[in-house]
């Protein structure tokens, strides 16, 4: 295997992380304020679906954005006002959003466009197109770093940008700030926040949203970017492999671009028998590596893979001590 | 100590620190609080007791903003003032320390400290100016935590230093703390006062609520005593004795000591020989103990908790299994074997009151009557036939144990949950001791009981010794155990430390054997 084969791997593996980056900082700041959402996924495909329907119909990328955000933030407040204000259960909500945005995206899709459940093909404005990176054809002549700059930093669309900020982004916010102090103390002990004088409804409720908002980008990118078009489950388990991919990264950013990393790197590998068949002189049946996401995800959900210790209070709606 | 110190000479025109009004609460048609009227000079530290239920949680859960009175007014340093909520508290200068400690436990001091009361949007500017101070108040008045330490690795005492420095990090003026020494050692208890000593001194307002007649003794300058909901009596502490105050909390006279006469210990009951528990986490939790128990006395294990009391119980109860020997009137008993359950030990006439009563002791959702018959369900006296119980016999004798163990009110088709903690303590000491049992082990037989409960439960025990049975008595209150039992064995760390007679030592060689120091002599 040649060095461009690598690039090409990994290049692919950043695109197919990107939506699971986005989604697992999404549960991360969610959990950590101490809502479980397992409807992660749900929201994804909602956001999917209504950035691809709204950039169809528009012929603009933004403005499908903006509804899939849109989307996935009025799902999260479903989730919110069931878990946080009538306190019912967590997993429960979470799930029901997962049905429903399954449901609900193939049905209006027909209903739209009649293409069986699916959104026209999406081009031009209607896509996030990949960027080329300053100078990205002149320094690709130069070996390994100008073409690693070149095949692996540059051409991936605004949102791969964007997510890969998003990490230390999310690390400042939790860890630096005000704000991240409070939330991370509402997923250990609320009781504490509130007789600080902290509000740990208003401090969920924002969690909650900047979970929509992160699930949010992750449909737009998946739908927009990553395809060209809303197809039926498009998710396809991202939302339930990026909760893998957090309790992976131990709630924590930097460890959470990691473990998507390598989700996304597995991934990519299914795209590349052959680059297996190279590497490893064996002939792993496509069906096998097709299913080796969703493999790790079971070993490190039975905890095969360290103690990782959930916020505290996670899971369980704040009452106040009467 | 400067306890009782005189305070006559401030002038009249002070206004009081906290003033209350004509405070009344109801919850549905309980009513916590009557009528409720208080002054707290500044500068004093005023205690308030009571019995469990009296009121004094209520009364300061509204001035920290948690409920809301029905009708009465609160005045802060003169001014009327509303206090919503704990927000409203704590810009009012008023600080809490809870009993159970508000403190994330993964988050260091200072984050703690600054958590609600940061100065901006980023952390570092607060965490630097929370830094110096606590630097300032450790010098001032002996507050010393490591700032950068990770709360679950304190000791509760740190701990609690910690809950009073967030509240003097919110510039607290008044400090309320709720039975604050309840979880701490005799000398962790002291220290804990010379600094609420110390914060007074600083002109500090300090309300501390507690059930200890002698801390009220010892440290306050003023004292209230409530009772069902009313204020009966504010006094200077000075003027007054251990006994008014035990009086006016019940509203009858009452024994503070244990009527008792001395033991006539029997033969040995119990024998354990090298006892050794090892938990799941691989640490070891017993590290080799012996002891004996003989018949017709009580043998009180004291010790601050987590010392490795709960697991001798456990081991003892059949909840837990050890390595090491166990003779029960002479019989050889491997505590290695997991088929030595509480049924078993029972049925040797080993009756257990487990510690957490409400977590170990009862099912809270079940009826009293039921509860009166677990752990003995299979007696034949409370089978019908091979396959059914007989459960208005259950009811009619469950009913005739809570009458006589005066459970109030004595109606065994009450869930468990509906009676107050010294009257659940009475349903499980009911069911045990009304079996009559060759050994009785009890765990805290009155954490959270009211003083008239505990007089009764005390009776009770020493009654039982008095037929000739043996008592293993287990206990955080260094109180409970010195005038209960007639042996002290001292656990630290998984070891005896030392057997004490009652009449031949004190609390503070006590609480050095507690802390883990033998070296009594020198240290006394």
């Amino acid at each position: 295997m040649d060095f461009l084969t690598l690039l090409q791997v990994l290049d692919t593996s950043v695109r197919l992380a990107t939506p699971l980056l986005f989604a697992c900082l999404a549960g991360l700041v969610c959990e950590r304020a101490g809502i479980f959402d397992i409807g992660l996924e749900g929201k994804m495909l909602a956001s999917a679906f209504f950035s691809a329907a709204v950039a169809a119909i528009s012929g603009s990328v933004w403005i499908g954005l903006l509804a899939g955000v849109m989307a996935s933030v009025a799902l999260a407040g479903v989730h919110g006002l069931a878990s946080i204000t009538f306190r019912g259960n967590q997993l429960i909500s979470g799930v029901a959003i997962n049905f429903l945005a399954s449901g609900l995206t193939v049905l209006i899709a027909q209903d739209w466009f009649g293409q069986g459940g699916r959104t026209p093909s999406l081009s031009g404005g209607a896509r996030f197109n990949e960027i080329k990176l300053p100078f990205a054809d002149l320094l690709s002549g130069l070996p390994y770093i100008g073409q690693s700059y070149a095949e692996l930093f540059s051409g991936h669309s605004l949102l791969v940008y964007v997510g890969f900020l998003t990490v230390p982004l999310t690390w400042w916010v939790i860890f630096r700030t005000r704000f991240g102090l409070r939330l991370r103390a509402a997923g250990e002990n609320p009781e504490a926040v509130d007789t600080a004088g902290v509000n740990v409804i208003r401090i969920r409720y924002t969690a909650i949203a900047i979970c929509g908002l992160l699930c949010g980008l992750a449909g737009v990118y998946l739908a927009t970017g990553l395809q060209a078009g809303f197809v039926k489950e498009m998710s396809s388990g991202r939302g339930f492999i990026a909760l893998a991919a957090l309790i992976f990264a131990k709630w924590r950013p930097w460890y959470a671009l990691f473990s998507c990393l390598l989700f996304g790197f597995f991934q990519a590998l299914s795209f590349r028998p052959d680059v297996v068949k190279a590497v490893t002189s064996l002939d792993v049946p496509g069906q096998l590596l097709d299913a080796l996401p969703y493999i790790l995800t079971v070993v490190i959900l039975a905890g095969f893979v360290g103690k990782a210790i959930p916020p505290r209070a996670g899971g369980e709606p704040y009452v106040k001590e009467s | 100590m400067s306890a009782g110190s005189d305070k006559a000479g401030r002038p009249d025109t002070v206004d009081p620190a906290i003033e209350l009004r004509g405070i009344s609460k109801s919850f549905g048609h309980v009513q916590a609080n009557k009528d409720i009227s208080m002054r707290v000079m500044p500068g004093t530290i005023h205690g308030i007791i009571g019995e469990n239920g009296a009121g004094k949680s209520t009364l300061m859960s509204i001035l920290y903003g948690f409920y809301k009175a029905d009708a009465g007014e609160i005045l802060v340093g003169g001014e009327r003032t509303d206090i919503p909520d704990s927000q409203a508290a704590i810009a009012a200068g008023i600080g809490m320390v809870f009993q159970h400690f508000k403190l994330v436990e993964n988050f260091t001091v200072l984050e703690n400290v600054i958590l609600g009361a940061e100065d901006g949007i980023r952390l570092k500017p607060s965490l630097a100016r929370a830094r110096s101070l606590l630097t300032e108040l450790a010098r001032e008045y002996e507050l010393n935590v490591d700032p950068d330490e990770k709360i679950e690795d304190l000791s509760v005492g740190h701990q609690q230093r910690v809950e009073i420095l967030k509240a003097l990090y919110r510039h607290a003026d008044i400090l309320i703390l709720d039975e604050p020494t309840g979880v701490l050692t005799p000398s962790e208890a002291d220290h804990l006062f010379r600094i609420l000593n110390g914060l007074r001194d600083e002109g500090k307002t300090i309300i501390l609520i507690t059930h200890k007649l002698r801390e009220i003794m010892d440290v306050t300058d003023t004292v209230s005593v409530m009772r069902r909901g009313e204020m009966t009596a504010t006094v200077r502490t000075s003027g007054t004795n251990p006994q008014e105050l035990a009086e006016l909390m019940v509203g009858r006279k009452v024994l503070l000591r244990v009527d008792k006469k001395p033991a006539e210990p029997g033969r040995k009951v119990l024998e354990i020989e090298d006892l050794r528990v090892v938990d799941d986490d691989g640490v070891e939790r017993l590290k080799g103990i012996d002891l004996e128990l003989r018949q017709g006395e009580i043998l009180g294990i004291a010790g601050v908790a987590g010392n490795g009391q709960s697991e001798l119980l456990q081991v003892l109860g059949g909840c837990r299994s050890a390595t090491g020997r166990i003779r029960l009137n002479g019989e050889e008993i491997d505590p290695a074997d997991h088929a030595l359950d509480g049924q078993v030990w029972r049925g040797r006439g080993v009756s257990h009151v487990p510690e957490d009563r409400q977590r170990e002791g009862l099912i809270l959702d079940f009826f009293a009557w039921e509860n009166v018959a677990f752990g003995y369900h299979h007696a034949p006296e409370y089978q019908k036939s091979r396959w059914l119980m007989d459960n208005a016999a259950i009811r009619r004798e469950s009913g005739k144990k809570m009458e006589r163990f005066d459970v109030r009110p004595p109606i065994p088709e009450l869930a468990a949950r509906n009676f107050s903690g010294g009257n659940q303590q009475k349903i499980v000491l009911a069911r045990e001791i009304e079996r009559d049992p060759d050994v009785l082990l009890v765990g805290q037989p009155t954490r959270g009981v009211d003083i008239g409960a505990i007089e009764f439960i005390h009776q009770r025990i020493v009654e039982l010794r008095d037929r000739g049975k043996a008592i293993l008595l287990l206990s955080v209150e260094l109180d409970e155990i010195l005038s209960l039992a007639d042996r002290i064995a001292v656990m630290f760390d998984g070891r005896i430390m030392g057997e004490r007679m009652p009449d031949q030592t004190s609390e503070h060689e006590l609480g050095l054997l507690m802390a883990g120091i033998t070296d009594t002599a020198s240290a006394a």
